[in-house]
């Protein structure tokens, strides 16, 4: 039996999965036996068409990104420039993965070399069809992503988690990578345990292993004791979420049949990648803030309307709730938000901030009254404190749907709504009854009334979102909404789990937003209620 | 080669002739009979408009003047056609320029 050994990493999607492992490398690099020219060329071509057909399968379920990548892999397979080097050298003598990998390394040394990032980026992409085509040849092909294996590399291409088959669990480790990578946003909202930076993983013949995405372990063929607990404890959690996958496709219903409205968070629009729209009912908070990055250009109008656009298309006749900009705080942006503010929470930041930069909320607003006339958009305002916050806002975007207008652009006027977080608005909604809805953010919500910082771990115990104090504010708010036609909602991250399901239900709330990976599970928790 | 149709257009695309676009460019001449060859400056080196290899590996950027050229049955639609795409700006309607 081997000696058990443990790495600790970073956490990149939570989840425990104990189960066999399959090192990535060991698919790409497995030596073949080598037939002759005819052979290899017909094996040679047999792998590129099977690659070519893998991918095109892929290109449909993907979007956006994740597809153009893929498309870009077909179409380097299918240009004969790129093909003939190595049927060259197969026609010479040389083994199929041999010539194949030599060609394509070649082409990848002109992408490394580039002085622009862009270019450069391309060069993994290379990479992973260089290697698709290998694993093909190795006869790895379509089971390369074994299904309920934890997959191990230094890095691991978005093709390939979304090629992968996570019906019977699975779990990511990696040598490199980050918790804000591609492939780690798709795991969260795939619920697939993921851990990266575990440094040196040496294959030396581990056979299972467990990984524990919550705490960034890896535990290689884990010892009697050991297994036996990580078992246990990962086939409670494999059990809980069988029993909520059975929960997805049913609509979102409590025992008396009434049907409640579960919504999605959205932060990175490559979650809606792995997502079916139809285990949802609509998009309940899309943060804009993906398209604001730290030491990058701003956004400009054509962008951001492409952006929301393709979330309004994915959602088709689903509401999609799209939150204006929301920085300041803990979310600083070099140029926009301000510096050396003593309270960053109570300071510029949501609506103030964008109040006060109206070049950007304008040119946002017009992005998505541009982008309205493409799906069931509603714009919702975050850090609202009084009234005229949200007048300002409602005429800014009246102005931008008027000058839009008059350009013989096509818009739309969305539903302006507001968040509800901040104290004062929950204590007295009527003072912001001119709001098309009313969308509860528990997190800064309990964070101010509790006066807990939300990144502070010394005092996170009495960060208590169930506290009377927070559910009385809760029922509150929906209360005066219910009696005066205002839809409300919460989007905190409280109604992602299921422990605070029951409460939140029980203060009158109809309407939920939760995390993707969070639909089954609380859809099985309304069930019970 | 005197029967060449030729013409030159400005990329204006943001990252200039990357994957996306050169995905739609190469596409688009497949769809011609016509040898149709581009280049980075009006006196060549020219390369296979069909090849991504070779339209990925002008590194065209944003900004410079693609110069295209065909001949055969269809050269003239062949350039009409790849011109129009450039200036449509390759019919980009995402975004993510930057990540993508």
């Amino acid at each position: 039996m081997r000696q058990a050994v443990e790495l600790k990493g970073r956490p990149a999607s939570d989840g425990i999965f104990a189960g066999p492992v399959f090192f990535l490398e060991d698919a790409a690099a497995k030596r073949r036996e080598a037939g002759d020219a005819a052979a290899e060329t017909e094996a040679f071509d047999t792998a590129v068409a099977a690659a070519i057909a893998g991918l095109t399968v892929l290109v449909v379920s993907a979007e956006g990104d994740g597809a153009d990548m893929l498309s870009f892999q077909i179409a380097l397979l299918d240009d004969d420039a790129l093909l003939q080097p190595a049927r060259a050298l197969i026609a010479h003598g040389r083994p199929a993965d041999e010539a194949w990998r030599k060609t394509v390394d070649a082409e990848i040394v002109g992408y490394e070399m580039s002085d622009d990032d862009y270019f450069r980026a391309r060069a993994a992409d290379l990479k992973d069809m260089r290697d698709r085509v290998l694993r093909h040849l190795a006869g790895h092909g379509a089971h390369l992503a074994q299904a309920g294996a934890i997959l191990i590399g230094d890095d691991v291409p978005p093709s390939l988690f979304l090629e992968a088959d996570w019906s019977k669990g699975g779990a990511i480790a990696l040598r490199q990578g980050s918790p804000s990578s591609h492939v780690a946003i798709l795991a969260r909202a795939r619920g697939v345990p993921m851990v990266v930076g575990l440094g040196d993983i040496r294959p030396n013949d581990h056979a299972e292993a467990v990984v524990d995405g919550s705490t960034g372990l890896l535990v290689l063929s884990p010892d009697g004791p050991a297994k036996k607990f990580w078992l246990e404890k990962a086939q409670g959690l494999a059990e809980r979420r069988e029993q909520e996958q059975h929960f997805l496709d049913r609509p979102a219903q409590l025992k008396s049949d009434e049907r409640i409205e579960l919504l999605i968070n959205v932060a990175e629009p490559q979650e809606l990648d792995v997502l079916d729209p139809q285990h949802c009912d609509g998009i309940g908070l899309m943060r804009s803030e993906f398209l604001f990055r730290d030491g990058k250009p701003l956004p400009d109008e054509e962008t951001q309307y492409r952006a929301y656009r393709r979330l309004l298309e994915w959602a088709g006749e689903k509401p999609v709730t799209i939150r204006t900009l929301d920085i300041g705080g803990d979310k600083p942006i070099t140029g926009l938000t301000p510096e050396g503010e003593r309270n960053p929470f109570l300071g510029l930041r949501g609506v103030r901030l964008t109040l006060a930069r109206r070049d950007v909320f304008k040119t946002q607003l017009r992005a998505l009254a541009r982008s309205a006339v493409h799906g069931k958009l509603k714009i919702m305002v975050p850090m609202i404190t009084v009234n005229a916050e949200l007048e300002a806002t409602a005429r800014l975007l009246d102005e931008v749907v008027a000058e839009l207008a008059q350009a013989g652009i096509p818009a739309e006027r969305p539903p302006l709504g507001i968040m509800v977080e901040v104290p004062a608005v929950a204590l007295a909604p009527e003072l912001l009854r001119e709001a098309a809805f009313f969308s509860i953010g528990s997190n800064d919500l309990v964070q101010y009334v509790m006066a807990v910082a939300r990144d502070e771990t010394s005092v996170a115990s009495l960060s208590d979102p169930a506290h009377p104090a927070v559910l009385r504010l809760i029922a509150h708010v929906a209360r005066y909404g219910a009696e005066h036609g205002i839809p409300v909602s919460l989007c905190g991250d409280m109604a992602s789990d299921p422990r605070f399901v029951p409460a939140l239900i029980a203060q009158g709330l109809r309407t939920l937003s939760v995390s993707p990976a969070a639909i089954g599970r609380v859809k099985a928790a309304l069930a019970e209620i | 080669m005197s029967e060449w149709s030729s013409n030159s257009v400005i990329i204006r695309h943001e990252v200039g002739l990357h994957a996306r676009p050169s995905v739609k460019l190469t596409k688009l001449a497949k769809g011609f009979a016509s040898t149709i060859e581009i280049a980075n400056a009006p006196d060549g080196p020219w390369i296979d408009a069909k090849s991504i290899v070779k339209v990925m590996a002008m590194k065209a950027k944003q900004d410079s003047t693609l110069y295209m050229r065909a001949h055969g049955g269809d050269a003239a639609a062949a350039v009409a056609a790849l011109k129009r795409l450039v200036e449509r700006d390759f019919d980009e309607d995402r975004v993510d320029a930057a990540s993508g």
